[in-house]
């Protein structure tokens, strides 16, 4: 093949690409956008395999082959509670990827460049090594934190803002001692930053608390994307730098929506410690609500949505531990058939990556014209008779609208207070993520159902067949 | 202890204050229940149904621990009443000072059911609001049995039937359920009430509102009404004299807590009536709305019939004890928190001590207030959510010029120094990201992690890469290479396939 008709089919390819984003526009269109994205990548394969200068067919079908038996078992055996694991541990390998490559360009020696052009090429594999290697040890952590074998609360180290700066300006002086040395003292130099690469990694997203692993999961997605298209550059291949960048930008938007929804800036999200601001500390509960809560029992909350006209269901985090989301779904359709309106409120920030609770709801077989955006229902909590909060708290806590000195002020909530009456769902009276006491548990209108989500489920569950039948 | 449940004795009255399935919830709450030989007979329940739910018929019930009634106690109840016993029942502490005492000198404690706060917590205990709800609905029924027409608008073979015109006056929970009633018989219903608050509650119930235009709000600090100034009554009798010509059925529940009712239906606007027209006034108890008004009776005056019944809810006396019964059930709840069959007074709770009328040979009544009304209790909370937005927006519409200064500026330099090469890798990068950003904005909220799953699985074209170098003569090289296409394919595969599984789970309602 000629190297212009190879070209064309990278072009084609990334044109699919981009039609596969598109397609994610609308559940309708999306599977037809998946497939879209695997002709592209086939194509693209077929164009690189054939160009004319790849020999050793056989080890690239076994490394092929070993490589998609792993990722189809495991896309075979995930739980849906687990995708955010496992798309962080994808997100490493193709950082780890991206370190190899670039190692690969640098020591392949066939192309003699001189001047400007060998100092951008060596920039390209110095950036590109630098980028995957953050990606790499930071979905790593990313991993260990959703998994829960590493603490989910943040690792603060003293000076640690210092500590990273150190760790950059050291990367930034390798830099350019790698670009003027010699081919093997350079690698010296190169291994050296990958080192101090994955330690910058590792440091970040240990600093980072479990509340803000949304933006994690995204930013180290907007990485990977990048890291793509830096080893685009150093190849000079334009199909690697589209795709990364459309990654990247994807990423990145995705991080900025979640930061939104948060009220955090992206830059306080990166430099880690949700809740420790200063502020907290010189207030202290200045707003603490206090008075009591009024609790409920499983068959007291199937009277209450057995009788409401218009039902809320809000899932959080503590829904997809219980693994709840089917009880929910069938506690739904009970109470449609008695002809309840039952709709699902998600916040954006709920779970612990984009969009989770909706794949959730999604695998329980909740129709997705039931599931609505915080923005869209936020409104119509005044027409709700009940609302159901499952394992969620700092997405339903007024303080956020109400007090100013809250650490979550200025946060999006849904506004379930709204609601004639709503039930919180709760294992016991610990705070959510961000640490704060949530006054909506002490409002005249909010019930407690304390216990385990699944277990009050199953139990509100019967109590409505009960019902019916 | 012994929950009794008592006949009542008052002349006509059918209710009772129990019914068997309120009697077994009672049991599990670890009481006893007695009930008073044929205390349900009126009301359709038989002392075999009382007795099936687990109750014990019994001839005396004025020795239990726990009295439960209908109507307030007569001297001779309180004579045969256990001392220092609890006693829940509708009481009116406001016309029965002398029976308060009665209860006092016997150290009965008493939670009169007609006292309990108006707050969202107690709605489940308002008595009150169960009653006033069963009176709207029978006035509508016995107003339509006095009517000699239609409710509906008809067009038969045999004429036009116009709808009836009903107009009611006090948007309270009678008020409206008598709205509710009327509106779905198919009658046109207007209603006024001195809180302009209630005109979307008669809209929600099929009526319209009709309001009177002076500025005065009727609304109290207890959520009741309360009397208006001079002016305003007086627009206010115009705008009902005018209401009450045209309308053919008129039902009428204004009441002030504690106080007569006003009278608001003079002689005059009944003359101005059709003949044939119907006045229910629900407000006959405390004197009634309208001048005419004979409390318990029936009366035809200037050809308008004027009911005054004063016993509605003991006319549809299941429901009445039904609703009644679970009221109760619900209070006794709250006074036996443990369920272990003891009453706890405890007078720190606001529900129980604002019900509470005499406790511990203490009058306490009436209960200091406690602020319901549903305009105040609307905080000014969200103004302070404002700030943050505006400066955002602020910051949004300043394009930044020192942003624009560097990128102009970086452009300039790659096109002065960097080799052709890079300037077109460039400037498909920056095209690439420009796409990628407006497409990406597009993805539904709720295929973030779809999204999330696809651009992971298509960034593995990094295998490119790989497959470019991986049949180089450097072993090293190949061997870099081939582990970079092991974890890229792993990627590569696992990533389409988990997206297109997360995508076969979205499906639409039917």
């Amino acid at each position: 093949m000629t190297q212009n008709l190879i070209s064309m089919v990278y072009l084609g390819s990334a044109v699919l690409f981009v039609l596969s984003l598109l397609g994610l526009n609308n559940p309708e269109t999306a599977r037809r956008g998946n497939f879209y994205g695997i002709f592209g990548m086939a194509i693209a394969l077929v164009a690189t395999l054939f160009a004319g200068h790849v020999t050793n067919w056989l080890m690239i079908l076994g490394a092929v082959i070993l490589g998609a038996v792993i990722g189809l078992f495991a896309a075979k055996k995930v739980k849906t509670t687990q995708l955010p694991e496992l798309v962080a541990l994808m997100h490493s390998l193709v950082g780890l990827a991206a370190v190899l490559v670039g190692l690969s360009s640098f020591l392949d020696q066939t192309k003699v460049l001189s001047g400007t052009e060998k100092t951008i090429h060596d920039l390209e594999v110095y950036i590109g090594i630098l980028v995957g290697a953050v990606t790499f040890s930071g979905s790593l952590v990313a991993y260990g934190k959703l998994l829960g074998s590493i603490s989910g609360s943040p690792l603060l180290l003293p000076a640690r803002h210092w500590l990273n700066l150190i760790v950059v300006i050291s990367i930034a002086v390798l830099g350019s001692q790698f670009l003027n040395a010699a081919h093997d003292q350079a690698l010296i130099y190169l291994f050296a930053m990958v080192g101090l690469s994955l330690l910058l990694g590792i440091h970040m997203v240990m600093a980072i608390g479990g509340a803000d692993m949304p933006v994690v999961v995204s930013m180290l997605n907007s990485y990977s994307g990048w890291a793509a298209s830096a080893t685009g550059f150093m190849l000079n291949n334009h199909l690697l730098i589209i795709v990364g960048a459309l990654v990247g930008s994807s990423g990145a938007i995705l991080s900025s929506i979640m930061c939104k929804a948060m009220n955090r800036k992206f830059l306080h999200v990166i430099a880690g410690g949700f809740g420790t601001d200063t502020k907290k500390s010189t207030t202290p509960s200045a707003a603490q609500p206090a008075g009591e809560t009024t609790s409920i029992s499983a068959s007291e909350t199937a009277e209450l949505l057995f009788d409401a006209k218009s039902v809320m269901i809000i899932p959080g985090y503590g829904m997809a531990v219980a693994q709840a989301q089917h009880t929910v779904f069938e506690i739904s359709q009970i109470l449609s058939q008695q002809g309840v309106q039952v709709r699902y409120a998600i916040h954006p920030v709920a779970g612990r990556m984009p969009g989770h609770m909706n794949v959730l709801l999604a695998e329980a077989k909740v129709p997705y014209d039931q599931v609505f955006e915080m923005e869209e229902i936020n409104d119509d909590f005044k027409n709700v008779d009940v609302a159901i909060i499952i394992g969620a708290n700092d997405i339903v806590n007024p303080a956020a609208l109400d007090d100013p000195s809250s650490p979550i002020a200025g946060m999006p909530v849904l506004e379930v207070w709204k609601a004639k009456t709503s039930i919180v769902m709760k294992r016991g009276m610990a705070s959510g993520y961000a640490g704060v006491d949530n006054p909506l548990f002490y409002k005249d209108n909010n019930k407690m159902l304390f216990g385990d989500a699944k277990k009050m489920l199953d139990e509100v569950l019967q109590a409505l067949k009960g019902k019916v039948s | 202890m012994i929950v009794g449940i008592a006949k009542e004795i008052f002349a006509g009255e059918k209710r009772v204050a129990a019914t068997p399935e309120t009697v077994e919830k009672i049991r599990k709450l670890g009481f006893q229940v007695h009930v008073e030989s044929g205390a349900g007979l009126h009301a359709s329940m038989t002392d075999e149904a009382f007795e099936k739910s687990g109750a014990q018929i019994v001839t005396d019930i004025y020795g239990s621990d726990v009295l439960l009634k209908v109507r307030a106690p007569t001297a001779s109840e309180v004579e045969k009443m256990k001392a220092g016993s609890t006693i829940l029942s509708f009481i009116w502490p406001a016309q029965n000072p002398d029976l308060l005492k009665l209860l006092q000198n016997k150290k009965i404690n008493t939670i009169a059911m007609d006292s309990v706060p108006r707050i969202s917590r107690a709605q489940k205990l308002d008595a009150l609001s169960s009653m006033a709800n069963i009176a709207g609905y029978r006035a509508v029924i016995e107003a339509a049995h006095h009517f000699g027409r239609f409710f509906t608008g008809q067009i038969t073979a045999a004429g036009k039937v116009p709808p009836a015109q009903v107009f009611v006056i006090g948007a309270g929970v009678a008020g409206l359920s008598a709205i509710g009633t009327a509106s779905s018989l198919g009658a046109i219903v207007k209603a006024n009430d001195t809180r302009p608050e209630v005109a979307d509650q008669v809209k929600s119930m099929g009526g319209s509102f009709v309001g009177v235009k002076v500025e005065e709000s009727g609304s109290s600090q207890t959520g009741y009404a309360k009397i208006m100034s001079e002016e305003y009554q007086k627009a206010q009798a115009l705008v009902f004299a005018k209401q009450i010509m045209d309308a053919d059925i008129v039902i009428t529940t204004a009441l002030i807590p504690g106080k007569p009712a006003p009278k608001l239906i003079t002689t005059e606007m009944v003359k101005s009536m059709k003949a044939g027209s119907v006045i229910v006034d629900l407000a006959s108890e405390q004197g009634g709305n309208c001048e005419l008004t004979a409390p318990g009776e029936v009366v035809q005056k200037h050809g308008v019939t004027v009911i005054g019944y004063t016993d509605l809810p003991s006319r549809l006396a299941k429901q009445s004890s039904q609703l009644y019964g679970t009221n109760l059930f619900r209070f006794l709840e709250e006074l036996c928190p443990k369920k272990d069959g003891v009453i706890v007074h405890n007078m720190n709770d606001e529900v129980i001590r604002g019900a509470t009328v005499t406790s511990l040979g203490e009058i306490t009544w009436p209960a200091p207030v406690v602020a319901v009304s549903a305009q105040q209790a609307v905080p000014a909370a969200p103004a302070s959510t404002k700030p943050p937005h505006t400066k955002k927006s602020e910051t949004a519409e300043k394009p930044n010029v020192f942003v624009f200064a560097i990128a102009a500026l970086a452009l300039l330099l790659v096109g002065l120094y960097a080799p052709a090469i890079f300037v077109t890798q460039i400037t498909v990068f920056i095209l690439a990201c420009l796409i990628g950003y407006m497409v990406v904005w597009n993805v539904t909220a709720s295929l973030h992690t779809p999204l999330m799953s696809v651009t992971n699985a298509i960034s593995s074209i990094i295998i490119v890469g790989a497959l470019l170098q991986i049949s180089s003569t450097d072993i090293w090289i190949q061997i870099l290479s081939t582990v970079a296409v092991v974890l890229t394919s792993i990627n590569l595969f696992g990533g389409f396939a988990v997206t297109q599984r997360m995508l076969n789970m979205f499906k639409k309602g039917s």
